[in-house]
């Protein structure tokens, strides 16, 4: 039988018309659609509820302990503090997705800082565009090498991966030599971290962000409710549109409040944009690219990707590499607010915090469920941990204790989610 | 004893009417010392249900893996439509319209029912992934297989009853214009009612004029479905026979023993569908 009949027959038939009018009244009203969203959180798909929830949680304990936490100062510190985590968390998000870890990022993201800054150096003197370049490349060939170990002769991801995290710190102990440090002199890497935009351009750069989402959000949904697709109701489409703009607009007012103690501080840090288009490039791939589908499909069910003729190492060494290459935008942002590297950097200590902030975010360790987002929003939760608790002066022992614990309940709260679950996952 | 009924025309034509869709003619494959399959031959007709049954070891694995390309037979002969053929892996099965559904079912839980039925051969556009063509073919083939017991085809495969899930499974594999669809174990997991919907899918299968090959433990399930039942023993075709001139009886003594003195009276109780 041929597609076209098959169609016909599924047209034709008085199934196939029941069927449809009986999916078009459970979905397509803004109620139909919330009560499909509240069956999928039972059922265990909580996605990033808990972290919001979370982070809600830990805002109004800081607040009413110590009322500076949510002034617009301490907010932007807090978000600038989150971006290494949430970049280097974006990274490990891809390596979770396979089902595998990369523990190497830490000191993948201090050899990209490391390259960046040799380079940079006056008396080597690249551009600081060709320097950044240069240490994304090196960070892409790491993850290409390690990916290529991983998947080709077959060897574990956490072994490979961990003498990674030895090798690169060797290497990059090496480079800093006697020095131990190297200075940035250049002021647009030092910017990248630590300078802002005007008020007005921040307010351009969230209204074109905001059009283009709203533009592309309104046309996809409309475009499924005219096909008869699953899609949710055109109030539905404007509320994450007024939402998106709502966020942007706090984001935009938050950093244009003055900030500054001595000098006047304002506008939207550039690490933030720079974050959040990481973000958005990172959510694309995973969401709307094939190669996303198949981290998916690998991680859900490597047999089943495999028979479907799905090249399963090329997939997995571009994961790779999209973790290390997302390290290195997270080094250069590193050694950008620090103005310098040095071997003070402890990769140990932020590879096991990008793990922890991808699966505080929902990210699953045994594969398949995640998103970049996740990353993102979990490095958030880590520094505000750090941040509030540093607001209360407690020490870094209770810092650790605390994230610790956090953790721990991020993991049980996705092992008693996927408890609800039919049985036979 | 009856051998061989479908022995009437050993030279393949052309002609659409009376040929298979698949002739397998003195198939054998061993391993090392072990014959797995000694010389099997068997006619799979389009618009039937054909049965494989037999005990453990029979063979019925290696059978089906050298039909679908899995297993390349040691010698053997095979005609598509008429035309002599040679599979060498699954995609040249699945290029020939071979379709197989093993019993894991190969689906990824958290994916959902149009990305699991597509995974490996999405549509894609400029952008991205073509989700409204995908979700629309995967919808159809559902609803023209009446699979209408899903909430939604955005639904993860974790969240489908093993029924739910092993129609994904036939739908996937219907989706590519298969002809032929093998069904390993295809009920075993499930319990009454959830038989009952896969059977049933597999009756609508055959009716829409797909070759429907399922290899079972059931004989409830084979006789209830099938319209033609084959007989593996020790690696060897020992019987190929319509539903209506067997009964279970007969069945167990063919898989046993290799043959049996009864004759199936008209229709008795449980032979009927």
């Amino acid at each position: 039988m041929t597609k076209s009949q098959v169609a016909a027959s599924a047209r034709s038939g008085p199934v196939a018309d029941a069927d449809a009018s009986e999916g078009e009244t459970s979905v397509g009203t803004v109620g139909g659609y919330l009560r499909a969203s509240v069956v999928r959180i039972r059922g265990g798909e909580t996605g990033v509820l808990p972290v919001v929830g979370g982070l809600i949680l830990v805002s109004v304990l800081f607040q009413s302990l110590n009322g500076h936490f949510l002034t617009a100062g301490n907010l932007v510190n807090l978000l600038v503090q989150a971006a290494v985590f949430s970049l280097l968390a974006m990274g490990e998000v891809f390596a979770l997705l396979l089902g595998e870890i990369d523990l190497s990022i830490g000191f993948v993201a201090g050899l990209s800082a490391v390259v960046m800054a040799e380079l940079a150096r006056p008396t080597v003197g690249w551009p600081w565009w060709a320097a950044i370049g240069a240490a994304l490349a090196a960070s892409a060939v790491i993850g290409l090498v390690q990916g290529t170990m991983i998947t080709r002769i077959g060897l574990p991801s956490f072994v490979v991966t961990l003498a990674g995290l030895l090798f690169w710190q060797g290497v990059m102990l090496w480079i800093l030599g006697s020095g131990g440090s190297i200075l940035i002199q250049d002021n647009t890497i030092n910017d990248l971290a630590s300078g802002t935009l005007t008020k007005a351009a921040g307010w351009g750069v969230m209204l074109v962000v905001v059009v283009v989402f709203a533009g592309l959000t309104w046309r996809r949904d409309a475009h499924r409710r005219a096909s008869g697709l699953v899609a949710p109701p055109p109030a539905l489409t404007i509320a994450k549109i007024v939402g998106a703009l709502l966020g942007g607009v706090a984001l935009v007012l938050l950093t244009n409040a003055d900030r500054g103690i001595l000098v006047p501080v304002y506008g939207l840090p550039w690490v933030l944009v720079l974050v959040f288009a990481v973000l958005a490039v990172w959510t694309y791939v995973l969401g709307r690219r094939r190669f996303g589908l198949y981290v998916y499909a690998i991680g859900g069910n490597a047999e089943a990707a495999r028979r479907a003729g799905i090249h399963l190492p090329r997939v997995r060494t571009l994961a790779f590499m999209c973790t290390s290459l997302t390290a290195g935008i997270g080094g250069v942002v590193y050694a950008s607010r620090l103005r310098s590297i040095s071997t003070a950097l402890d990769g140990g200590t932020l590879v096991l915090y990008s793990v922890a902030a991808a699966v505080i975010g929902g990210t699953s360790l045994f594969g398949g469920r995640g998103k970049a987002l996740h990353g993102v929003l979990g490095g958030i939760v880590i520094a505000a941990i750090d941040n509030g608790m540093g607001l209360l002066g407690f020490s870094a022992a209770a810092k650790y204790v605390v994230t610790a614990l956090v953790l721990l309940v991020a993991v049980t709260i996705d092992a008693v989610a996927r408890r609800n679950r039919p049985a036979g996952t | 004893m009856q051998t061989m009924t479908d022995h009437d025309d050993v030279a393949p034509r052309a002609a659409a009417g009376d040929v298979p869709l698949l002739r397998l003619r003195g198939v054998s494959k061993h391993f090392g010392p072990v014959e797995a399959l000694t010389g099997v031959d068997l006619d799979i007709p389009a618009g039937m249900v054909t049965a494989l049954v037999g005990d453990n070891g029979a063979g019925k694995s290696s059978f089906i893996k050298c039909i679908s390309g899995i297993y390349v037979p040691d010698s053997g002969e095979m005609w598509w439509e008429g035309s002599p053929v040679h599979v060498r892996t699954p995609s040249e099965a699945a290029t020939l319209g071979i379709q197989t559904v093993y019993q894991d079912l190969a689906l990824c839980d958290n994916l959902d029912i149009v990305q699991n039925m597509f995974l490996g051969r999405e549509r894609l556009r400029r952008t991205g992934l073509d989700e409204v063509s995908m979700e629309n073919a995967a919808r159809e083939t559902l609803t023209s297989l009446a699979v209408t017991t899903v909430r939604s085809v955005r639904q993860q495969v974790a969240s489908l009853s093993g029924g739910q899930r092993q129609s994904v499974a036939i739908a996937k594999a219907v989706l590519w214009n298969s002809k032929l669809v093998i069904m390993d174990e295809p009920t075993a997991a499930l319990g009454v009612a959830q038989t009952t919907m896969v059977l049933d899918l597999v009756r609508r299968l055959a009716d829409r004029g797909h070759a429907v090959m399922i290899v079972s433990h059931n004989l409830n399930d084979v006789f209830q479905v099938a319209d033609r039942i084959a007989v593996l023993r020790h690696g060897r075709m020992v019987d190929v026979r319509p539903v209506a001139q067997s009964d279970r009886q007969i069945v167990v003594d063919l898989m046993t023993s290799g043959s049996s003195t009864r004759t199936a009276g008209p229709r008795e109780s449980e032979a009927g569908r």
